[in-house]
C-alpha cells in the first residue's frame, strides 16, 4: 500500500534528521529533568502524591512543546513544503509521518521522566503508563498539525503553545484522572480524545500545508 | 502545455501579478524575466501548481509530471545526498530508483560525495542536487526559478544540457537570460 | 437597489430588531419576572448570563459552519463571514465571563470558582480562540491564512463539547441545574422571560455581525481599490 510506503518514508527522514541534529532529543530529556527539579522546590512540604502528578502532567505537555516546535523548522526554513507538495503522496502522509517521528522523541522522554519522577516523588503504576502512552498520541496528532499552523506565522515559538495548550486541557484532566486512579472512564475519555481529534488533524491537514 | 487566462494574484490588498494571458506548448521554452519584486516568483509557483490564483483561469499538467527549483535547492540540509534522493525517489514511486539515482548523481558530479550531508556542500553542489531532485521523476513539465545561481561553469554546462532538451517543457525565471536566451521559444517580460 | 444599500437596509432592519427585544426582555427582567425565592434579585443576572454564553456558541459554531464551506468549496468571501462571527464569539464569551463572575460574586461572594463547569469552559475557550486571533496575526494575509483560520476553527467548535465533558469529569457538578434531560427547570415565567432574552441576544449578535462584515467588506473593498 503506498500510502503507508509514503508514510514510513517520511517518518525515517524525520527520525534520520533528528538523530543527525541531535538537538531537540537532547532538549527534551534535559528539559523534563530540570522541569521536574524545578517542581520539587516549587511544591510544599508534605504535598500529597496527586499535586505532584499533576505537576508530572505539565511537565509532560511542556516538553511536548518544545519538541512540536522544532517539528517543522527545518520544511519552513527550507521552504520543503514546496518539494513535497508536489510528490503523489497524500499531504496527510506528511502529517502522520511527521507526527510519528514526534511521538517517537515524546516516547524517548517520557522513558527518561517517568522514572526520574518516581525517584523524584513517588511511583509510577501502570494506569499513569497507560495513560501517558494515550496522552501521547492525543498530543502528538493535535500538536503536529499545530506545529504545521505555527511554523508558516511570524511568532512561531510564541504562537504554539497559544494555540495547543487550550486543545491539552481535556488532555491533562483524562491524563491526571486516570494517573490518580480516578476510574478508568478517564482512559477511555483520553482513546476518545485521540479518535475524535485525530480523525479531525488527519481529515485537515492538507488545508493546512497547501496554499493552493 | 500550460494555458493561462485573465491571471491575477495578490496577497490580502497587496496585487503581485494582473491580468496575465500566456500558453506553453508542449516541448516549448518561456523565458520569464524582470527585476527583483516583480512577481517572478510568484508566478513561477502558480505555473508549478503550488499557488492557486485569486482570479484567472490555469491549466496544467497533472502535479507529478511537473518538476519544480525554487530559489533555495529544497533539500534537506541535514541528509545526504543520497538519502533525499532516495526519500523523494519512494514518495514519487520510481521504479529503479537506486539506478535512476546513481545515474542522476554521477552526471551531476555528485556521486564521490553522495554520503555526505547537503550541509557541507557548497551552495552550488546544492543547486546541482536540486536539479537532480527536479530530474528523478522525470517530468513533463519543468519549472525552475533562478537555475544558473550558484553554477559555476561545469554547473552551467550540466545545466544547459538539461535545458536542451526538447522533448521536456521549460518555464524558467531568471534575471540574467544571457545563459538560455538561445533557447527560449517564448519571452514573458515582468514589470 | 445596490448590494451596499441592501446590507445596509438589513443591518438596519436587524438593529430595530435587536433594539426592540432587548428593551422587552429588559422590562421583563426587572419589572415583571418574580424574584427567585432562592437566589434573591441577584438571580436576574441568569437571564443575561445565560443567553449570552448560548449566544457566544452560536456564534461560534456560525463561524465553524462558515469555515466549514470555505474549505469545502474554496469561496473566498467564507474567510471574512467565518472571521467575524469568531470576533463577536469572543465579545459575547468575554461578556459570559464577565456576567458569570458578577453572578458568582452575587452568589457565592467570591470573583472566580474553579467549581463552576460553565465558567471554566469559557476561559478555556476564550483562551482558544484568543488564540485565533494571534493565529490570524502571525501569517500573512492570503489563502493559506484562510485555510488556517478555517481549520483551527472547526478545532474549537469540536473543543466546545470535548472540553465540556473533560471538565465534567473533573469536578463535582454544582453549577445550578437549568437545563435538565426532562427540560427546563423554570416556571413559565421565567422561561419566557429567558427565552425573550435569548432571542434578544441572538438578534444582537445578528446585527453587530451584520453591520461589522459589511464595514469589513468596504475596508476590504476600498484597500483593493486604492492598491489597483
Amino acid at each position: 500500500m503506498s500510502y503507508a510506503s509514503d508514510v514510513s518514508a517520511l517518518a525515517r527522514k524525520d527520525l534520520l534528521l533528528e538523530l543527525r541534529a541531535k538537538e531537540t532529543l537532547p532538549a527534551m530529556l534535559i528539559f523534563v529533568v530540570a522541569t521536574l527539579t524545578i517542581f520539587h522546590f516549587a511544591l510544599p512540604h508534605g504535598t500529597g502524591k496527586v499535586a505532584a502528578l499533576g505537576l508530572l502532567w505539565v511537565a509532560l505537555v511542556f516538553t511536548a512543546l518544545l519538541g512540536l516546535t522544532r517539528a517543522f523548522v527545518a520544511e519552513r526554513e527550507q521552504g520543503l513544503f514546496d518539494a513535497l507538495v508536489l510528490t503523489p503522496c497524500d499531504r496527510s502522509a506528511i502529517w502522520l509521518g511527521k507526527a510519528i517521528a514526534v511521538f517517537a522523541f515524546l516516547v524517548a522522554a517520557e522513558v527518561v521522566a517517568l522514572p526520574a519522577f518516581s525517584i523524584f516523588f513517588s511511583g509510577v503504576g501502570g494506569r499513569t503508563v497507560a495513560a501517558v502512552a494515550l496522552a501521547d498520541v492525543g498530543i502528538c496528532t493535535v500538536g503536529t498539525l499545530l506545529g504545521a499552523m505555527a511554523v508558516a506565522g511570524r511568532a512561531r515559538e510564541l504562537l504554539l503553545p497559544l494555540l495547543f495548550l487550550p486543545l491539552a486541557v481535556p488532555i491533562v484532566v483524562g491524563g491526571v484522572g486516570a494517573s490518580a486512579g480516578a476510574g478508568a472512564r478517564y482512559l477511555l475519555f483520553l482513546a476518545l480524545y485521540d479518535a475524535i481529534f485525530g480523525v479531525l488533524s488527519w481529515a485537515v491537514f492538507e488545508y493546512v500545508v497547501a496554499e493552493v | 502545455m500550460i494555458a493561462v487566462r485573465g491571471l491575477a494574484k495578490r496577497y490580502g490588498d497587496r496585487r503581485v501579478l494582473r491580468n496575465l494571458d500566456l500558453e506553453v506548448e508542449d516541448g516549448g521554452f518561456l523565458l520569464v524575466t524582470g527585476p527583483n519584486g516583480s512577481g517572478k516568483t510568484t508566478l513561477l509557483r502558480i505555473l508549478a501548481g503550488l499557488v492557486a490564483p485569486s482570479a484567472g483561469e490555469v491549466r496544467l499538467p497533472p502535479r507529478a509530471t511537473i518538476g519544480y527549483l525554487g530559489h533555495a535547492p529544497l533539500v534537506y540540509r541535514e541528509l545526504s545526498a543520497l538519502e533525499n534522493l532516495n526519500l523523494f525517489g519512494r514518495l514519487y514511486r520510481i521504479d529503479e530508483r537506486a539506478e535512476r539515482i546513481g545515474m542522476l548523481l554521477e552526471r551531476f558530479g555528485l556521486w564521490e560525495v553522495r554520503h555526505d550531508r547537503v550541509a557541507t556542500f557548497s551552495r552550488g553542489m546544492q543547486q546541482r542536487l536540486g536539479l537532480c531532485r527536479v530530474l528523478l521523476h522525470e517530468p513533463k513539465l519543468l519549472v525552475l526559478d533562478e537555475p544558473a545561481n550558484a553554477l559555476d561553469a561545469a554547473g552551467l554546462e550540466l545545466l544547459q544540457e538539461v535545458l536542451a532538451d526538447a522533448m521536456q517543457t521549460f518555464v524558467v525565471a531568471t534575471h540574467e537570460p544571457q545563459h538560455v536566451e538561445s533557447l527560449a521559444t517564448a519571452r514573458l517580460a515582468l514589470a | 437597489m445596490t448590494a451596499v444599500k441592501a446590507a445596509r437596509l438589513s443591518a438596519l432592519r436587524l438593529g430595530l430588531l435587536a433594539v426592540t427585544l432587548l428593551a422587552a426582555s429588559l422590562a421583563l427582567i426587572f419589572f415583571w419576572v418574580p424574584t427567585d425565592p432562592d437566589q434573591g434579585f441577584s438571580q436576574r443576572i441568569f437571564y443575561f448570563h445565560v443567553p449570552i454564553a448560548l449566544t457566544s456558541y452560536a456564534c461560534f459554531g456560525w463561524g465553524a459552519w462558515k469555515a466549514l464551506r470555505l474549505l469545502w468549496t474554496g469561496e473566498e468571501h467564507y474567510d471574512l463571514e467565518s472571521y467575524v462571527a469568531i470576533h463577536q464569539g469572543v465579545v459575547f464569551g468575554a461578556l459570559t465571563l464577565l456576567t458569570g463572575s458578577l453572578w458568582a460574586k452575587a452568589s457565592w461572594g467570591v470573583w472566580w470558582t474553579w467549581s463552576e463547569n460553565q465558567l471554566v469552559l469559557f476561559l478555556v475557550l476564550f483562551l482558544f480562540y484568543c488564540a485565533y486571533f494571534m493565529l490570524r496575526y502571525s501569517v500573512e494575509p492570503g489563502r493559506q491564512r484562510m485555510n488556517m483560520s478555517a481549520v483551527y476553527a472547526l478545532f474549537g467548535v469540536v473543543l466546545i463539547p470535548v472540553s465540556f465533558f473533560a471538565i465534567r469529569l473533573s469536578q463535582k457538578f454544582i453549577h445550578p441545574v437549568v437545563f435538565t434531560l426532562k427540560g427546563p427547570q423554570m416556571t413559565h415565567t421565567q422561561f419566557l422571560t429567558f427565552c425573550v432574552s435569548l432571542a434578544a441576544m441572538l438578534a444582537l449578535f445578528a446585527t453587530l455581525y451584520a453591520v461589522e462584515l459589511a464595514g469589513k467588506r468596504i475596508d476590504a473593498q476600498l484597500r483593493e481599490l486604492l492598491a489597483a
